[in-house]
């Protein structure tokens, strides 16, 4: 046996070794150096959640795309089709909404039953528990990539030319909704452990939820050209999902004013028709408030987690 | 030397409750049925490990101990005070845990790795020994689902004391696999010591606190009742124990036998190895009681030299004074102080009725040239 790398550290010493406290609450800044610390155990459930989840499948994480693929392809029947909303480019403005509703989703779904799943890890390893919660939004930002990549190719393939500019925009509102949903998954997954009842209530939340963001509509669609008439434009972005939506589709997806393809001579008011800037000023704006959640959440979780034992 | 563990004044409450109604509707509308208790697991426990120390933490069942360990790993957030830990640690606290078994050995072994908090890295260069420490080689890129119970805890076990960690938190986990992994674990432990690690070793068996701590730390229902060398926490908490016993003592015998003194004849208790010993114990009891009495003979290093109920043969206790003559036909003991105690168990050997720790110390002279504990007599020719 070799049992060479044990040898020779008799005499190590642990006076410059920094000390961990254990306490019965840590401050929020000891708690996120510790969940910065721990980031290799985050990359490692990650990769173990994604690789369960399709162990046994041959198609592996190709499922990942079916499901979106599918539901992409039964709202453009039914609202293109069928109902003829005429939207040009349709497909493109439904993808791109739909790769940011698909990671918030699945995040969140996952994500609140979690700590409450996997009670037996909870008991006995020691951890930041919002790890588990957070490697759910991991697995999620994974397919999110993915689906972010296929919609690349297809915008390619179909040789629309995105708003370049707007790139720019792309990291800052990819870094909201992350910092967003984590924040939702960590304190959904903590009060879930007291009240059982929040993963099926989310369920149904998320869906309500999906039809209050313009994913499947255009902006000219939904209640915000009422609010902005009044000046309350900022009522309809309270759903922090809509800006970074909105957002995702006006890099893709690009035109605010389309000409419609039923009526001749129709417009479409598809997105709002901000400058650069403003849309710039916006996301900062949101991504400022979803560290700031982000951190509340944190502090959230903190407190909660000190009695998860009592009722695991 | 540096403190390692320093725990200060740590208390751990529970909630307990005895109506659960964790659905929104019951919350909702009985906000207030289902009462909660507040049980206190722990209370104000402060004490320090040195750097090197191996520190037992001996109670019964329910005394706390395992509270305390999870506290002290992290697992549970104790409700007032903090434990100040020093360089890395590793649990041998419910093996396994961590395993998801889904995945093969391999990927657990990373996996369990990282939970432990060490990096890809230093797992990689661990790998092979673990495996090799684990005897499970051909299976383990095997689901883990698949494994015996004893492969799962000897890989978990392997992870673990392969890591290389500062501080080593063992909890009643030595009874894992056959007998030979078994030992090898112990051996793993001895060396952790001999490195100068620190271990923290929880068990209400007090023989493995004898044989491996320098000191000991006694918990009775969440209440640290000793902290120092291993014999005088191990006396007070077999004399807690007794109490303990006395209390919930349905036949109510405890405490009606108490054991007086162990004389010799001669007054001396110093001996020539090879001799015979004769022993006198006075025991007093209030009732007759018909039972077997023990003796057990330690080295001044907590090692146990002999344990024996004479073959069960029973003593008859009347009422009033007994004297019971034990004999020992010969001791052949080295040279050294050796501690006796002796007891009285019921006729199954399974309660302890009376006990007297450390009732007599014998002092033995041995002039030969034969070193360790026993004199084998033995011979040596060539043939």
């Amino acid at each position: 046996m070799n049992e060479a790398p044990l040898v020779g550290q008799q005499h190590r010493s642990l006076d410059d070794t920094p000390v961990r406290v254990v306490s019965a609450r840590p401050t929020l800044s000891t708690r996120l150096k510790t969940l910065w610390s721990r980031r290799e155990l985050l990359i490692g459930l990650v990769w173990s959640d994604i690789r369960i989840k399709y162990k046994n499948s041959t198609l592996g994480i190709f499922w990942s795309m079916l499901s979106p693929a599918f539901t992409l392809g039964v709202y453009f029947l039914v609202f293109s089709v069928f109902l003829r909303n005429g939207i040009p480019n349709f497909v493109i403005y439904l993808f791109s909404g739909l790769v940011v509703w698909n990671m918030f989703q699945n995040s969140i779904n996952t994500a609140t039953g979690v700590i409450v799943d996997r009670a037996a890890l909870v008991k006995k390893v020691s951890f930041p528990r919002e790890i588990l919660a957070l490697s759910n939004v991991g697995a999620a930002v994974v397919y999110f990539v993915v689906q972010l990549v296929v919609l690349i190719i297809f915008v390619a393939a179909l040789g629309h030319a995105p708003a370049w500019r707007f790139l720019l925009i792309l990291p800052i509102s990819f870094l909201s909704l992350y910092f967003f949903t984590s924040a939702l998954a960590m304190v959904m997954s903590a009060i879930n452990v007291y009240l059982r009842d929040m993963k099926h209530l989310m369920e149904v939340l998320l869906q309500l939820w999906f039809w209050l963001t313009p994913v499947v509509y255009s902006y000219e669609n939904s209640i915000a050209p009422h609010l902005s008439r009044r000046g309350l434009t900022i009522i309809y972005f309270l759903n922090p999902i809509t800006l970074i939506v909105v957002t995702f589709q006006r890099v893709f997806y690009v035109g605010t004013v389309v000409k419609s393809t039923v009526a001749p001579y129709a417009k479409i008011n598809i997105l709002p028709t901000w400058s650069f800037d403003r849309f710039l000023e916006l996301n900062l704006a949101l991504f400022a408030v979803t560290v700031v959640l982000f951190l509340i959440a944190e502090a959230i979780f903190g407190r909660l987690e000190g009695n998860f034992e009592s009722e695991l | 030397m540096v403190a390692v563990i320093d725990v200060q004044d740590i208390s751990k409450s529970f909630k307990i409750h005895h109506e659960r109604n964790q659905s929104l509707k019951e919350r909702l509308l009985h906000p207030r049925t289902g009462s909660t208790e507040v049980f206190h697991a722990l209370n104000n426990i402060s004490f320090t490990v040195g750097q090197g120390e191996t520190v037992g933490i001996v109670g019964h069942n329910g005394s706390g101990k395992s509270t305390l360990l999870k506290c002290i790993c992290g697992v549970l957030k104790p409700t007032s005070g903090e434990i100040r830990l020093r360089g890395s640690l590793a649990a041998l606290l419910e093996l396994g845990a961590g395993f998801q078994t889904e995945l093969s050995g391999r990927d657990n072994v990373y996996l369990y790795g990282a939970m432990l908090g060490f990096s890809k890295n230093m797992v990689d260069a661990i790998f092979d020994e673990v495996v090799d420490f684990s005897e499970i080689e051909q299976f383990i890129d095997t689901q883990v689902k698949f494994y015996s119970s004893g492969m799962y805890v000897r890989l978990a076990f392997a992870v673990a004391v392969n890591v290389d960690p500062d501080i080593l938190v063992v909890d009643e986990v030595l009874a894992v696999g056959d007998e030979r992994f078994q030992a090898k674990c112990v051996d793993r432990i001895q060396r952790f010591r001999e490195e100068g690690r620190t271990i923290l070793f929880v068990t209400h068996n007090a023989d493995q606190v004898r044989a491996l701590c320098d000191r000991a730390v006694v918990l009775e229902s969440g209440d640290m009742i000793a902290d120092g060398a291993t014999q005088d926490s191990l006396r007070i908490f077999r004399e807690h124990l007794m109490q303990d016993a006395v209390a919930h003592d349905s036949a109510q015998l405890l405490g009606t036998i108490t054991i007086d003194s162990v004389t010799t004849p001669e007054g001396s208790f110093d001996i020539k190895s090879g001799s015979g010993l004769h022993l006198d114990a006075a025991v007093t009891s209030q009732t007759a009681y018909s039972g077997s009495f023990v003796i057990e003979l330690f080295t001044r290093g907590g090692l146990l030299v002999s344990r024996s109920d004479a073959q069960g043969s029973p003593v008859n206790l009347l009422p009033g004074r007994n004297v019971i003559g034990i004999d020992l036909a010969q001791v052949p003991l080295l040279d050294g102080i050796y501690d006796l105690n002796v007891g009285v168990l019921d006729h199954h050997a399974n309660t302890v009725i009376a006990w007297s720790e450390k009732a007599a110390s014998i002092q033995v002279t041995y002039d030969g040239r034969e070193g360790g504990i026993v004199e084998l007599g033995a011979s040596i020719r060539q043939q």
